[in-house]
This record gives C-alpha cells, sequence and structure tokens, in this order.
C-alpha cells in the first residue's frame, strides 16, 4: 500500500546520461548515450565520427606511396603496426616480395609496437579503473621503446618507417644492442605490474564477470586480436595467414577461457611476453643483405641523387624567369605557400619570404621558366634575376633532373594490374585489414580500411548492458579502442 | 590460471577458394554472375535477391562454416560498370582457415539490400557505414543512421560523383581573405628561434 502510495508521488523512469565525448576515460572522443535505472544500464548507444578525417576518400586519389603516412594517423599508439600492414598489402598487390633482412626488422619493430600499445592500453585501463601506480611504471617503459623508435627513423609516435617493399633504412647496431637490453629486462618489468594488480582484491572485484562474452557470440560480433582470444578462439593472424617473418619464429598464443574483462587482461600480459621473445628470437635470427627489395619499378630509390637541391643546408632559391613564363598558372595553383602571384598570361613572380623552398613549382612548370639558384635563399629579386642568367651548374642540373623523375614516380605511382585483394595483419587491437580495388592505375579505384577499433566499439553494447555504470569504465578500456582508428 | 597459451600450428590449409565458388554455383546456379580471381583470391559476384540464402548456407553449412565476417563495405562503379554499387563481403572460416568473397551488385535506381545482421551480429556497423558512406539501404537492419558522419549530413562521401574538396573557405567565410592578408603583412615582425 505504502509502496503504490509512493510510486505515485514519485514517478520512476530511466535516467539518460550523457557520457563524452570529452570524458577523460572514453580513450578518445567517444560519445555513450546511457539509459541507466538506477545505477544499471539499460541501453547504450554510442557515437562516434567526431575524428573523421575520410582517409578511405583521400586514398581514392592518392598514389599508394602517398598514402602510407595517413595510416600512421589511424592508430596513433602502435603506427608502426599500422603501416606494416598497409605495406604488406601493399606488395601483395604489386607481387613483390621485402627481402629477408627487411622482413625480419619489420616483426622486430611490429613487435616492439605490440608492447607499447599494451603498455598504454594497461597504463590507462589501470587507471581508469583507479589503479595510479601501473601507470607511472608502463609509461616508464614505453618511453624506452619510444626512445628506440628515434634512434631508427626519428620519429616517436607517426614513423612511417616500413616502407613499400622493406623499410626505409638499416637498423645501427647500437639500436639492436639497446633492444636487446630491453628484451632482457622486460620480463622482471612485467612481474613488476603482476606484482601491483595480479591479486589485487580491488583489480579483481573490477575485472572479474565483468563483460562477459562467449566465443560464438564473440565470433558473430566480429572481435578479433585479445579481445577475442580472450573468450577462448584460437584466432590469430600471424598463425593463421603468416606475413613477414612470423612463420619463422615460435611462440604461442595466450587463450583466455572465461571471456571476461580479467581474462582478456591475462592474455594481454601473456602476448607481451610472447613479443618480448619473440624480438628476441628475430635479433637472434637477423640475416644479412639488403633492406629494399630489388624491384626499381615499384619502390623508392635512395635520394641521395637530388641532395643537392633538398638538402637543408643548400640555401638554394626559385625564381621565375621573365622571359620564358606564360603565364599559365600552374604553378600558381601547385604552391603550397600561395607565395607565387601575378596575372593570367603575365609573368608569375615568387614571394621569397613565403616560399618554402619545396621544388613543387619548379616540377610543375612545362615551359622550364623556373632557375634553381644554389645560395640564393635570402637575396632580392634583383640579385636573383641577375644569378639566373648564369646557367645552372652541372651539378645542381643533374639533380633537377632526378628530382623531376622523383616527383612524377611518387605522384602517378606505378601502374597496377586490375584486380582486388583483401590482406589482413595482426596488430596490437585485433585484425586490421586493406581492402585494396585497382583500376589499373597507380591510384586505388577504392581503399577500405577495417579497422578494429570500429567494430569493437560496436560491441560495446553488449558488453556494458546489465552492468553498473562504473563498469562501462572497464569495457571500454578491455576492448582496446582507439578513436583515431574507429573513425578514420 | 585461466588463461593458458597453446601453440597453433601453421598450416591447416581449408578448401581452395575455387572449390567454395563451384559449391556455391552448384547450390544457386541462378545467381553467380561470375567467378574471378586476382593474387589467389577468389570472389563471387552475385545478384542481390538471394543473398541472404546463399551467405547463410556458407556460414551454417558444415564443411564451409564461415562463421567470421572479416569485412563488409560498398564500391562505387560509376561509369564503369552497368550495375553501379557492389556490396562486398569478406568472409573467413577460423575453423576451416579459407577465405571466399561475395560481391552483389545493387544497381543504383534501387540501392537497397537485404541486412546480414541475423548472421553475423557484427555486421550492424559495417552496414550503418555502407549507408553513410554510399546510401545503400540495408533491408531490415534495426538501428539505420548515419555514423561517422554528422546525422544532418547530406550526401553520400565515398560515392565517385562527391567531390573530394569542399567549396573554397574564402567563398564561406569573407573574413578568411583578411586574416590571410594580415598574416602576410606581419610576416616580418615573426621572431626568430
Amino acid at each position: 500500500m505504502i509502496q503504490k502510495e509512493a510510486e505515485k508521488i514519485f514517478e520512476t523512469r530511466e535516467l539518460n546520461v550523457n557520457m563524452g565525448p570529452q570524458h577523460p576515460a572514453t580513450h578518445g572522443v567517444l560519445r555513450l548515450v546511457l539509459d541507466i535505472d538506477g545505477e544499471t544500464i539499460v541501453k547504450v548507444t554510442p557515437y562516434v565520427g567526431y575524428l573523421h578525417r575520410g582517409i578511405e576518400k583521400l586514398g581514392e586519389s592518392l598514389s599508394y606511396f602517398q598514402a602510407l603516412p595517413l595510416t600512421d594517423r589511424m592508430d596513433y599508439v602502435s603506427a608502426m603496426s599500422n603501416n606494416i600492414g598497409y605495406c604488406v598489402a601493399v606488395e601483395k598487390l604489386y607481387g613483390i616480395e621485402a627481402p629477408e633482412r627487411a622482413k625480419f626488422i619489420r616483426t622486430i619493430v611490429g613487435e616492439m609496437s605490440r608492447i607499447a600499445n599494451h603498455l598504454l592500453w594497461l597504463a590507462t585501463h589501470a587507471l581508469d579503473i583507479g589503479a595510479m601506480t601501473v601507470f607511472l611504471y608502463c609509461f616508464r617503459e614505453r618511453e624506452w621503446i619510444l626512445d628506440l623508435y628515434e634512434m631508427i627513423c626519428g620519429a616517436r609516435l607517426t614513423v612511417t618507417y616500413p616502407r613499400v617493399g622493406g623499410v626505409r633504412n638499416d637498423v645501427p647496431q647500437e639500436f639492436l644492442d639497446s633492444l636487446w637490453k630491453f628484451t632482457d629486462e622486460f620480463p622482471s618489468r612485467i612481474l613488476e605490474y603482476e606484482t601491483l594488480i595480479d591479486q589485487n582484491r580491488i583489480w579483481l572485484l573490477r575485472t572479474k564477470g565483468i563483460g562477459v562474452i562467449s566465443a560464438e557470440e564473440a565470433v558473430s560480433w566480429g572481435m578479433t586480436g585479445p579481445t577475442l582470444r580472450g573468450s577462448g578462439v584460437t584466432y590469430d593472424i600471424r598463425k593463421h595467414m603468416p606475413y613477414d617473418a612470423y612463420d619463422k619464429v615460435e611462440f604461442d598464443v595466450p587463450i583466455g577461457t572465461e571471456g571476461d574483462t580479467y581474462d582478456r587482461y591475462r592474455c594481454r600480459m601473456l602476448e607481451m611476453r610472447q613479443s618480448n621473445s619473440i624480438i628476441r628470437q628475430c635479433i637472434e635470427k637477423l640475416p644479412t643483405g639488403p633492406v629494399m627489395a630489388d624491384a626499381p619499378k615499384f619502390t623508392l630509390q635512395p635520394k641521395d641523387a637530388m641532395m643537392p637541391i633538398t638538402h637543408p643546408t643548400k640555401e638554394v632559391a626559385y625564381f621565375i624567369e621573365e622571359k620564358a613564363c606564360k603565364g599559365c598558372g600552374m604553378c600558381m595553383r601547385a604552391c603550397p605557400a600561395k607565395a607565387i602571384f601575378g596575372e593570367k598570361k603575365k609573368p608569375h613572380k615568387i614571394d621569397q619570404a613565403l616560399c618554402l623552398q619545396c621544388a613543387t613549382c619548379f616540377v610543375t612548370c612545362k615551359f622550364k621558366s623556373m632557375k634553381i639558384i644554389p645560395g640564393g635563399k635570402g637575396l632580392s629579386d634583383e640579385k636573383l634575376a641577375e644569378l639566373a642568367a648564369v646557367p645552372m651548374p652541372e651539378e645542381i642540373a643533374k639533380a633537377a633532373e632526378h628530382l623531376v623523375k622523383h616527383f612524377e614516380f611518387i605522384k602517378k605511382g606505378p601502374k597496377v594490374p586490375e584486380g582486388e585483394l583483401y590482406v589482413a595483419t595482426e596488430v596490437p587491437k585485433g585484425e586490421l585489414g586493406f581492402y585494396f580495388v585497382s583500376d589499373g592505375s597507380g591510384k586505388p579505384y577504392r581503399m577500405r580500411l577495417r579497422a578494429p577499433s570500429f567494430i569493437h566499439a560496436g560491441c560495446l553494447p553488449r558488453l556494458c548492458v546489465g552492468h553498473l555504470v562504473a563498469d562501462v569504465i572497464a569495457a571500454i578500456g578491455t576492448i582496446d579502442i582507439v578513436l583515431g582508428e574507429c573513425d578514420r | 590460471m585461466a588463461v593458458t597459451e597453446v601453440r597453433i600450428s601453421i598450416h591447416i590449409a581449408g578448401l581452395n577458394p575455387k572449390d567454395i565458388a563451384e559449391k556455391i554455383k552448384e547450390q544457386f546456379p541462378d545467381q553467380v554472375i561470375e567467378v574471378a580471381e586476382f593474387r589467389d583470391q577468389v570472389s563471387v559476384i552475385v545478384k542481390k535477391d538471394q543473398i541472404i540464402p546463399i551467405l547463410k548456407y556458407l556460414h551454417d553449412d558444415p564443411l564451409l562454416s564461415f562463421d567470421h565476417l572479416q569485412d563488409l563495405t560498398a564500391v562505387d562503379y560509376q561509369k564503369k560498370k552497368d550495375i553501379r554499387f557492389e556490396v562486398v563481403y569478406n568472409l573467413y572460416s577460423i575453423r576451416y582457415r579459407h577465405h571466399i568473397r561475395i560481391r552483389a551488385q545493387v544497381p543504383e535506381n534501387d540501392p537497397k539490400i537485404n541486412s546480414v545482421v541475423p548472421i553475423w551480429a557484427g555486421a550492424n556497423w559495417h552496414e550503418r557505414e555502407c549507408y553513410d558512406m554510399f546510401g545503400i539501404v540495408f533491408i531490415g537492419h534495426p538501428d539505420l543512421r548515419r555514423i561517422l558522419m554528422p546525422e544532418d549530413w547530406e550526401g553520400y562521401p565515398l560515392r565517385k560523383d562527391y567531390p573530394l574538396q569542399g567549396p573554397a573557405l574564402e567563398n564561406d567565410w569573407p573574413g578568411f581573405t583578411e586574416v590571410l592578408k594580415r598574416s602576410k603583412e606581419l610576416r616580418e615582425f615573426e621572431w626568430e628561434g
């Protein structure tokens, strides 16, 4: 009786709560609309797309070489794996194969990125659930890996180190030494993290039995990677469709049984140990030889020949000869800095203050009205005109020839036979697939990226319903998503 | 401990993709239009009407058992083929380790195809993205809304007739040219270092 009275006075209904897109625990710009009954989740509606940059559309207008740096910007915490996935796919499309040494190096850096990714995942996941110390410990080791990246390619985040047909440059010996030292120490570091949380009562209560999904359901939802293997499915692309050097190293695949957050956490911890052992095997077996495929039709050639122009210490200036310029406006449109101005059918001029010395105008000009003037940076227009009257030195002329060839090669790209291809690789987050449709030109007719984070974010409603609001954070952490990859 | 490490062998070859294509041809003789092969991957081009029975057969048949939908997307063949769109299903069998690609033709004047969400739950977001980017309607989809683009967006970005670049900012916002001009003027005062 009293209850009925109370129901009349206090109307009960589900509460609609908006979580994100700027919530620190949503790992990027993910917005969830939660329908909650008390503190129990009734319905979850994820909203994604805040980071959509149209990489698939962009890829259609770029040659296969030009689209490579875009893949860095997808999953920015393990950019190396994305690059490898793209290169493996394009190599298969071209029908070329990377040399043995390059394959081993790619396996090494790929596994390094797996460790770096899992460390970041563990750090943020633990932080979300309330373990602050793990965060600091993990970043200590991740820093070491990023320093190693810097040693081989100069970049820490967006690396673009693997190239179509191999890798950009050979690794120095000091890199291998430092990496060997890392692999020596790393297992003891994993033990450190596990001491902190493995048997921790709070950690167990927050992860055991949360976000349970059965094997059949996980496969049906399209889950891949450690997220799937936590449910006990033996699907690892490194074993199913081996690429690079994965068929030459020995490693085990951790498989869970319960399919809950705790099992997925254990899978990733054991996977880090396996990655560590793969790196050690690769360093031991690392063969000698070239790191770029011997296929000049399909791979980028060394850029030494055009160094007299492009090296930053050579202070060249570009100048338009008034006699030769027809005023077609091609260079004006091509200039990325908008440094060229002038009217139609009248000679154009370069604003030297704005010029970036990128050589785009030089390559674009069809009437050969452009002059490269070595040491001309910062000089006045009159002085440049004087210097332009003298013919270009032989060294510069030769380099310019190479430069034009290089531009053409990158822009048009080598011709690819007509066909379509789907190539999947195992990135730390799951299965990264590239689906290319080629129409016979140097650019993809359709470039499709199958991003694991996108699929995993779609599983969120399935994992959260029935749990408490606090468990949503654990569920977001356990599927390991990065929104840059989800939105592309 | 619940989590164990297992050694998966590398080579368990499933069926040859050509044999799978033959099987589909046998089962649905009037549906298969063409079988294409490129770099050891086989794709079967089918009509869209019977797409659910075909995919259900591939999913349920005990010898095929395509339980993993790797990817679902569409391709726009404007001016290249008579039938404009193709919805592409990349299927993989985790048990037998074989792969096949099904391409269903969808005409421009009737861009509709049955949804495969009842077979693979994960197709939900793939189909929403497909609808978002190509405007292909999936009949029977539980929640067909735009996903990556804003809800009020006009046009379908991945269609070939959709421009790559939007209108110049100058037309949209006249203040932009002013800002550009001003930044050019102030450039000489830029600090070194």
